[in-house]
């Protein structure tokens, strides 16, 4: 580098103006590779640190008998082959999927509805959109502890209403009963969720020119027929993100349930994170928690690939 | 608006938008005349004729007074503060060399790094919190701040990064160029040149944050243990419920002075906050 560096300021004394002097370091970060490794570097550490280490701590724990503040033992496949025989788990896996799946399809029908209704000109569009985001960034352990009291059973809002409508006539038991637990938590959770689908969906129409629309008028479509074959082709790609993103949150979901019911009663809404925290935090049994966390992975895996396949293939059509 | 007679206007219209507000909104205007109804009204079955729901005769301010004097509210307070505005900004400050590096810079891996991040984005906290506990724990990190600011970056990196990654894509190169034709080395162009242009990227990923660590649970409820270093969700949950006893009039206050932080901020920047949940979906 000297040598060329000094040839470099013979043969060009006169011509150039001299560069202005840099110090060691940023003659360093000149070279485009260093100057990436650099700025990767924090980001890479955080990342390795308290998500790959943790991934592979969870997949050891899980085939150990690690209980707070006792050792483990490697002891093979023993704990997944307990969850295999696990009814509770069995009960966790099919609330999981339940749960996810029905709130899934109410979040993206009543979100796209709204979506549509908010894709309009009308006075206080602004006002109204600031607003339906706020179940979206409340703190949800916090909103749902508002629900958690309209759901009480003794003084219930929703019974007084829904008796003075004369749709009930005795009181619903919302979080005591099975069925209804259920009910209740997928209330809450399309409640929390619809906005995000209803503000995304509305950038994604806001995307599609009015002019397609107009096109469609003009031939005779009628709106149903207008949105079918216009608005939904062009709204597809936005969609499976979304529902992409949702399904992950939704399937991993924790605060919802452990706010309103704790995974009660008789472990009616128990999910996987809800079961995972019970036994690995609750009961101290580190390993069956890990090994319940560690589980969810491959269907979520499973999920996120399938998604991503049937995007590309949407995206490339 | 739509086309055709009045009454398909309401129908179509008027009708479903209001029902929705009203739906949405509901539960933050129970919040609200929870926490200002006196006790004697609060626990008065609904069943009972007396029974008047929608609005308070007495509305006192007992349970707020009770919540601030008689519980460690504020610290929580104080607490859900530091610790999100300290892993907002360690975020930040990742998410911007790292988006810059992977949007702008080439170098070998950059696409499967892109890809890798993008990837844990995707991993829920769920996945990971008792081996991470036990990380934790083994760091000697338990019950502590740094414990929550550590691991929020976590999730919020990776978006961070994926956010401003699409901002840097959008600003032409020749603007780099011209500041690097006039001597300016690489991080001076990045630092004084791209950041600047990217300020609106960066105040999207910053709010969403610092909302998104503002909301944070699981994390928080394992890792943090002893009252006085609480968050304000974890803090409200576990003690303001004594036994089996809810204190609604109070818990509501908590709910609602709680949240009373990120709805200031995203009542400031609902334009830079919705174009951070369009941005984050479009990735």
């Amino acid at each position: 580098m000297a040598t060329v560096g000094s040839v470099a300021s013979v043969v060009f004394k006169e011509e150039y103006v001299r560069a202005p002097k840099r110090g060691p370091i940023t003659a360093l970060l000149e070279d485009e590779r260093k100057l990436a490794i650099c700025l990767l570097l924090p980001t890479v550490v955080l990342l390795a640190l308290f998500i790959a280490y943790p991934f592979v701590n969870g997949i050891w724990l899980s085939v150990t008998d690690t209980r707070v503040g006792v050792p483990g033992h490697f002891v093979g496949a023993d704990n997944f082959v307990k969850l295999w025989n696990d009814d509770i788990f069995h009960v966790a896996v099919r609330n999981t999927c339940l749960y996810t799946l029905v709130t899934t399809i109410f979040k993206l029908a009543l979100g796209l509805w709204l979506a549509l209704l908010l894709n309009r000109h009308f006075r206080g569009k602004a006002f109204m959109r600031a607003f339906i985001l706020l179940p979206f960034i409340i703190p949800t352990v916090l909103s749902t502890f508002a629900w958690k009291w309209m759901f009480d059973p003794t003084f219930s809002v929703l019974n007084w209403m829904l008796f003075h409508a004369h749709i009930i006539h005795s009181r619903i038991n919302w979080l005591g009963d099975p069925v209804m637990a259920m009910v209740s938590v997928v209330i809450v959770n399309v409640w929390r969720g619809v906005p995000f689908y209803a503000i995304s969906l509305l950038a994604g129409l806001q995307t599609i020119s009015p002019e397609l629309h107009e096109a469609a008028a003009i031939d005779g479509a009628r709106a149903w027929n207008r949105f079918r074959h216009v608005t939904w082709p062009l709204l597809l790609p936005v969609t499976l993100v979304i529902v992409l993103f949702s399904v992950i949150q939704t399937f991993a979901d924790f605060q919802l349930v452990y706010v309103l019911t704790g995974g009660g009663p008789a472990n009616a809404t128990q999910l996987f994170a809800t079961y995972a925290y019970q036994l690995g935090i609750g009961t101290g049994l580190l390993s069956q928690g890990a090994a319940i966390s560690l589980a969810i992975f491959p269907i979520l895996l499973l999920v996120v690939i399938v998604q991503l396949i049937y995007i590309r293939r949407t995206e490339t059509l | 608006m739509i086309e055709g007679a009045r009454w398909r206007r309401w129908v179509f219209f008027y009708v479903p938008v209001t029902a929705f507000v009203v739906a949405l909104l509901f539960p933050f205007y129970w919040m609200v005349i929870t926490s200002i109804r006196p006790d004697s009204e609060l626990y008065r079955p609904w069943s009972a004729p007396n029974y008047a729901p929608f609005w308070t005769t007495h509305p006192t301010l007992e349970h707020v007074h009770d919540l601030l004097s008689e519980t460690l509210f504020t610290t929580w307070m104080l607490n859900t503060m530091f610790i999100s505005l300290a892993a907002t900004a360690i975020s930040l400050f990742c998410g911007l060399l790292a988006g810059y590096a992977l949007s702008r810079l080439k170098f070998p891996f950059a696409g499967s790094i892109g890809t890798i991040i993008f990837i844990t984005y995707l991993v829920p906290q769920t996945l990971l919190f008792i081996p991470l506990a036990d990380i934790i724990r083994n760091f000697r990190l338990g019950d502590s701040p740094w414990s929550l600011i550590l691991t929020y970056p976590t999730f919020l990196i990776p978006f961070c990064t994926w956010l401003l990654m699409g901002y840097f894509k959008s600003i032409p190169k020749e603007l780099e160029e011209c500041a690097r034709i006039d001597g300016a080395p690489r991080w001076k162009a990045m630092v004084y040149i791209i950041f600047p242009v990217a300020i609106p990227g960066i105040l999207s990923a910053g709010i969403f944050a610092f909302t998104l660590s503002w909301n944070e649970f699981i994390y928080a409820l394992v890792f943090l243990s002893s009252p006085e270093e609480k968050t304000v969700p974890v803090g409200v949950t576990s003690e303001l419920i004594r036994g089996d006893v809810f204190f609604w009039g109070e818990l509501m206050a908590g709910a609602l002075l709680g949240s009373v932080p990120v709805a200031f901020v995203y009542s400031f920047f609902v334009e830079y906050y919705v174009s951070g949940i369009t941005g984050s979906v479009k990735g």
